[in-house]
């Protein structure tokens, strides 16, 4: 049940659990008792919004940035990966394989402001060898979530 | 001349479906729901199309074998093997048809002759009634019961066939009901048909949307399999509707006189789609399993709405309808669906539409967006709550 719930929930998490409930053909008392079980095992982190900040009024600036780094001993990546993560501007973090190690998403006001960040904190970073940045000029999907493309419907009156 | 009177009376006593009038009505309405089309709202899955405007851009654009590709009926022969434990020869015991629609009209033309009998379980698909009747053939309805559950029963086979029986009709999961058949509902009616002249043709179009359990085909009892016309198709499964792609497995003899009909009326299934169903059964079985498991959410949600509202609803397992009892309200299911539409602008189907015993149901698809199908019941029951 527990992964049916995951699955409703990474694509709504608006749901209620009554609505999940019948869904899964439960009660409503064990889908809040499966739920809080995961958030309290740090399974469900948050509930965030898919928002296409474009639309708004908001200036919302995204980088991706490729971050070389010297593993430590006995820490590997994860030491200098926190010093990264626990800045806020920090949107994902990641340990990847291939040519750099940490694919860093930073987000801010205006390209400016995410440069100097970088630039300051961390290209700064003791063990940080090279930071390469790369802006996002448009979204198309994320979270599985198109931001152009609505499918409408528009299947016709058959007989059958 | 009278061109009306040179129309066949056969073709013209048949009479048009009787739920066009809904749809010209919800045609002309902005904010009605439609729980009326027995089609997929999914697109179909990304890597189908694909592969259908890859085969375009390689300009493959021209016929196909009669039967098909062979590279698609090998991938059917796997997928059948796979799916539903039935091994057929790929070069002699399966056709790629026009859609499962094609198939089941060319297994009944191969069959009958002017006055055979085709027993056809009702409720059913509109379609096994209408190419009867195109086939001269006499149309033998049996009244199926939601006290079974809509199941095919012995005794109700026993009543219905005949000396000039040719052909059952055997579909499940069942479109308007939502009803299955498992392996034990099958047994009595293997016992009672087994030895008998008759041809079974299998509509099992929507064998992928069950919900519980593994489909059981009545091809998978060793003494029906040569006598049982297997229909398939993507339409359902893939949601590929209007690629207009299925196929019919079964006796080499009778695959291949189908196949004479089918040369002769259609050539061979559009060769774009053909590409595109390859693709289907090599690689999307993580597609048709995350749209079944949606399907499954809905059904629940469907089933519990009707069942809030008052009325009585046996728990569909297969295809993707539910078919709620609603003679408690003392409508026909004409008026019903009528007055729903015109009052609460939600669109159900007649059960009558499906057959006579179909009377005092109502046939509501969930193949429509959660969002669509919470507000079409809460539609539904304020409707039923006023009545």
């Amino acid at each position: 049940m527990k992964n049916e719930i995951m699955d409703i929930l990474s694509k709504n998490s608006r749901i209620s659990n009554e609505q999940i409930a019948i869904m899964l053909g439960r009660t409503e008392e064990e889908v809040k008792q499966a739920i809080s079980e995961m958030e309290e095992q740090n399974i469900i982190l948050g509930y965030p919004a898919t928002i296409n900040w474009e639309k708004t009024d908001k200036e919302v600036i995204m980088a991706f940035i490729e971050v070389r780094v010297t593993p430590q001993r006995d820490r590997g990546f994860d030491k200098v990966a926190e010093r990264i993560y626990q800045y806020p501007q920090v949107k994902s973090c990641n340990l990847m394989s291939g040519s750099y190690d940490l694919f860093v998403a930073v987000e801010g006001k205006t390209m400016k402001e995410v440069a100097l960040f970088v630039a300051e904190k961390l290209a700064t970073i003791e063990s940080v060898v090279s930071t390469s940045t790369h802006f996002v000029l448009k979204k198309y999907k994320e979270n599985g979530v198109s931001f152009e493309h609505k499918q409408s419907d528009n299947r016709e009156a058959v007989v059958l | 001349m009278n061109v009306g009177k040179m129309i066949a009376p056969h073709i013209r006593n048949v009479a048009p479906s009787g739920i066009r009038k809904y749809f010209d009505l919800i045609n002309e309405m902005k904010d009605a729901i439609s729980l009326g089309i027995g089609e997929p709202d999914f697109v179909t899955p990304w890597r189908i199309r694909e592969e259908g405007i890859y085969s375009l851009e390689k300009g493959y654009t021209h016929y196909s074998s009669n039967a098909g590709y062979i590279e698609l009926r090998r991938e059917i022969c796997n997928y059948m093997k796979r799916r539903c434990n039935l091994e057929y020869n790929a070069e002699s015991e399966v056709i790629v048809t026009v859609g499962g629609s094609e198939a089941i009209d060319l297994a009944i033309r191969t069959i009958v002759t002017r006055g055979d009998e085709v027993v056809i379980p009702e409720p059913s698909f509109v379609a096994y009634k209408g190419c009867t009747l195109f086939a001269g053939a006499v149309p033998v309805p049996i009244e199926l019961k939601a006290g079974d559950q809509f199941r095919l029963r012995r005794k109700d086979l026993e009543k219905a066939v005949t000396d000039k029986t040719k052909i059952v009709i055997i579909a499940y999961p069942n479109n308007p009901t939502g009803a299955i058949m498992n392996y034990e509902d099958y047994l009595e009616i293997v016992d009672f048909l087994k030895d008998k002249d008759i041809i079974i043709i299998s509509d099992e179009l929507y064998a992928e949307l069950t919900y519980t359990g593994k489909h059981v085909s009545i091809a998978n009892f060793e003494e029906m399999k040569d006598r049982t016309i297997v229909v398939n198709g993507f339409s359902k499964a893939f949601a590929m509707t209007g690629w207009r792609i299925g196929y019919a497995c079964g006796n080499k003899e009778i695959i291949g006189q189908m196949k004479k009909i089918h040369q002769y009326a259609i050539m061979c299934a559009p060769t774009t789609a053909q590409y595109a169903a390859m693709e289907a059964l090599r690689n999307c079985d993580d597609d048709v399993a995350e749209m079944v498991a949606e399907y499954n959410h809905r059904r629940r949600v469907v089933l519990d709405g009707f069942r809030k509202a008052g009325l009585d609803c046996f728990e569909p397992l297969g295809a993707f309808y539910v078919f709620p009892d609603i003679r408690k309200t003392g409508l026909s299911s004409d008026e019903f669906c009528e007055r729903l539409l015109l009052e609460e602008r939600v669109l159900a189907v007649p059960g009558s539409a499906f057959g006579d015993c179909g009377e005092g149901f109502i046939r509501a698809t969930y193949a429509t967006s959660m969002d669509n199908l919470i507000e079409a019941i809460r539609r539904n029951e304020r409707f039923v709550n006023k009545l």
